[in-house]
């Protein structure tokens, strides 16, 4: 027989202590492997660095609100743009792109942000590199409407299929109007996927979406630091359109620009091959001309994640690492006693094997072998705990919080785990094993 | 010749400092295959004798031949394997390992010498021993009777040259007595094992052509036939 074999011997012979041990390191590795793999899925998502975007515009507040909502779509907007202002954003000549961005909506059923906005938002790189697909077609008339494929899984729809959307914090306020998916976005593994895109000029349509002329008039005074009959004067020939189909039909029939308004801007500056940093500082001169004047920021949207991951994910994850790490410890402590707490009965087996002619290293060996296979066990049956833990607890995660999880997710970490149980199995088994090595032969044959 | 003792002194230091000797043999042997009961008085060192013999326990001086090697000048480990390959053991009391079954317990009997495990032997061992339909019995499932035939059994697994039995009979009812006693000496004939084995009993050790005497801490052996 193997030492191996003669160790699980033993291991059985006290089935209920080593199940419950070995249970104990199975725990505390399910509990770092959640762990390892929360923090995965939370850095790759934090991750903006290889965001398809420079800048992103929003009115003054928090960056980090600003980056929740716009590239997240986790946190409510604080404010809006004018859309005026967004003209002037667009007009500007060290920008390349500026794509309008619609928030604060929710799908009716799954309650999916819905983003408005216009179809270049899908032929601009969402990551370096990558562009959108689609399976489908892109949106082109008012009530056209894409999504992400994490909304046509969860949601069940299809191209053809209509939806209505329900008012921003309002529950109980559904929008009359419906809108038509007439296409899917293929995965991307961004907050797209969970995403709800609709045509802007089908968001403005949407009744109580239109901001009301004397309220808008006062924001965008307010906004650009002019007096409200400067706004008059800058809009006069559009109010007066307004006017006029108002006296006609009794409403207008087309929105006036003064009452359109965005949640904010996404941007990229132009890029210039010959001279690549270029584009970086125009992006911060043009972050830093808007700090000054007007009511907007222009965020670089890895500064204000980053400092989330550093300043909270990152001490958190530590403080996690350690209390997982005492656990795992706590766990093989469990086995050292139990192993220790055995050998008082099994110094006459000892006896008896090494009158068979093992040797102390064979005795030593044994225990030693019985403490890494519970601690290897152990830690095989945390792994897949752990994964199954991640498994089950994913969809509420991705319904709770917005994070996309990947069930199959594996952290290369993971890998540190069997060689670190070893480690510790070899600790742990250390004493009791001195013990069978030092087991007087002689004495404990007669006793 | 299978065994040889020269000048053999053990002895052992009490706690309040005197010495007391156990052992003081000046030449002990046993030839090829014979059979030889060991009698003697209790404490008088028979167990303490079978330790020394196997290298459990390391004379004070003199040395130990087992098969013209001489054990007395291997280290420990060298003991230990030489007693794996060449040493069958039956104990006084059976200690069968009660997490093993009757045939693991005597797979064990060769699992620490060189040579693989041979289950066919084991079988035919137990099958031997008429334990042919207690396999897979744990030894707290046998009869006492049964479990002394299971050490027997592993005593020989590794099919040694000299086997050492202490008091192999004491605990197991007089009718079962000379059943094992006869198993034992039948076996060892048929492997051509050399049969060293402590008794308290006469009626035993009468059955004997050779019987060892070890005096009361005199500690000198005496050969009658
Ligand atoms: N480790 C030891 N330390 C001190 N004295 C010991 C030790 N081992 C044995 N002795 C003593 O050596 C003597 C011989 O012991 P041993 O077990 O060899 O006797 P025995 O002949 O086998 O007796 P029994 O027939 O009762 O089994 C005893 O007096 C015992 O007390
Ligand atoms: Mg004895």
């Amino acid at each position: 027989m193997s030492l191996i074999s003669i160790a699980f011997k033993s291991i059985r012979q006290r089935a209920l202590a080593s199940t419950l041990t070995a249970f104990s390191v199975a725990l505390g590795t399910s509990l770092m492997i959640a762990v390892l793999i929360a923090n995965t899925i939370v850095t790759r998502a934090f991750d903006l660095q290889e965001f398809g975007y420079d800048l992103v515009i929003g009115p003054k507040g928090s960056e980090l609100e600003l980056v929740l909502n716009t590239v997240y779509r986790m946190a409510p907007p604080i404010e809006n743009l004018p859309w005026r202002y967004y003209e002037e954003v667009k007009a500007d000549k060290n920008i390349a792109v500026a794509i309008p961005v619609a928030l604060g909506d929710s799908s009716e059923i799954g309650g999916f942000p819905i983003l408005g906005t216009v179809v270049e938002y899908f032929f601009n790189e969402y990551a370096h590199g990558k562009k959108f697909q689609i399976e489908g077609e892109w949106p082109s008339h008012k009530w056209d409407a894409v999504i992400g494929s994490h909304v046509a899984r969860v949601n069940g729809w299809k191209v053809g299929d209509p939806f209505h959307m329900v008012h921003a914090g309002q529950a109980d306020h559904v929008h009359k109007e419906e809108f038509t998916i007439v296409g899917i976005l293929k995965p991307t593994g961004t907050p797209n996927d969970r995403t709800v895109f609709v045509n802007l000029n089908g968001f403005f349509a949407i009744d109580g979406h239109e901001k009301p002329i004397d309220e808008a008039i006062a924001r965008e005074a307010e906004f650009f630091g002019e007096t409200p009959e400067q706004v008059r004067q800058f809009h006069a020939r559009e109010l007066a359109q307004y006017q006029k189909e108002v006296e006609e039909y009794g409403h207008a029939h087309t929105l006036p620009m003064l009452q359109k308004e965005v949640t904010s801007i996404l941007v990229k500056m132009k890029f210039d091959p010959k001279n690549p940093t270029l584009s970086q500082s125009r992006a911060i001169g043009f972050s830093a001309r808007l700090k000054e004047g007007f009511k907007a920021q222009a965020v670089n949207p890895i500064r204000p994640m980053q400092r989330l991951m550093d300043k909270l994910v990152g001490n958190i994850r530590i403080l996690l690492m350690y209390l997982t790490g005492l656990i795992i410890l706590v766990s093989g402590v469990g086995i050292f006693v139990s192993i220790y707490n055995s050998m008082a009965d099994r110094k006459k087996e000892i006896a008896i094997m090494r009158a068979l002619g093992a040797d102390r290293m064979t005795v030593f060996s044994i225990i030693l072998a019985e403490s890494v296979a519970l601690c290897v066990i152990g830690g095989l049956a945390g792994i897949v705990m752990g994964h199954g833990l991640i498994m089950l607890a994913g969809p509420v995660i991705t319904a709770r919080s917005g994070l996309l999880i990947d069930p199959f997710i594996f952290d290369p970490q993971e890998l540190i785990i069997i060689p670190a149980m070893i480690i510790l199995a070899s600790f742990v088994g250390f004493i009791p094993g001195l013990t069978a090595y030092r087991t007087d032969v002689a004495e404990n044959l007669s006793s | 010749m299978s065994l040889e003792l020269k000048n053999i002194k053990k002895s052992y230091r009490e706690p309040d400092g005197n010495v007391l000797p156990i052992l003081d043999i000046e030449h002990f042997q046993v030839g090829q295959a014979e059979q030889i009961a060991l009698v003697g008085s209790s404490g008088g060192g028979k167990t303490t004798l079978l330790n020394v013999i196997s290298g459990i326990t390391t004379p004070d001086s003199g040395q130990v031949f087992i098969d013209g090697v001489e054990i007395t000048r291997l280290p420990e480990a060298g003991r230990d394997r030489f007693r794996a390959e060449r040493i069958g053991f039956v104990f006084q009391t059976f200690n069968l390992l009660a997490a093993f079954t009757a045939l693991e317990n005597v797979l064990l009997g060769m699992s620490f010498s060189r040579g693989k495990a041979d289950k066919q032997l084991a079988k035919d061992l137990l099958e031997k021993m008429g334990l042919g339909k207690r396999l897979s019995h744990r030894p707290s499932q046998l009869s006492v009777g049964e479990q002394q035939r299971v050490a027997i059994a592993r005593s020989l697994a590794n099919r040694p040259s000299l086997l050492l039995a202490d008091e192999p009979t004491a605990s197991v009812d007089p009718a079962n007595q000379d059943t094992i006693l006869k198993l034992i000496r039948d076996m060892c004939r048929e492997f051509g094992v050399s049969l060293l084995l402590v008794t308290h009993a006469m009626e035993i050790a009468e059955q004997f052509d050779r019987v060892a005497c070890l005096k009361d801490f005199n500690a000198v052996l005496q050969t009658t036939s």
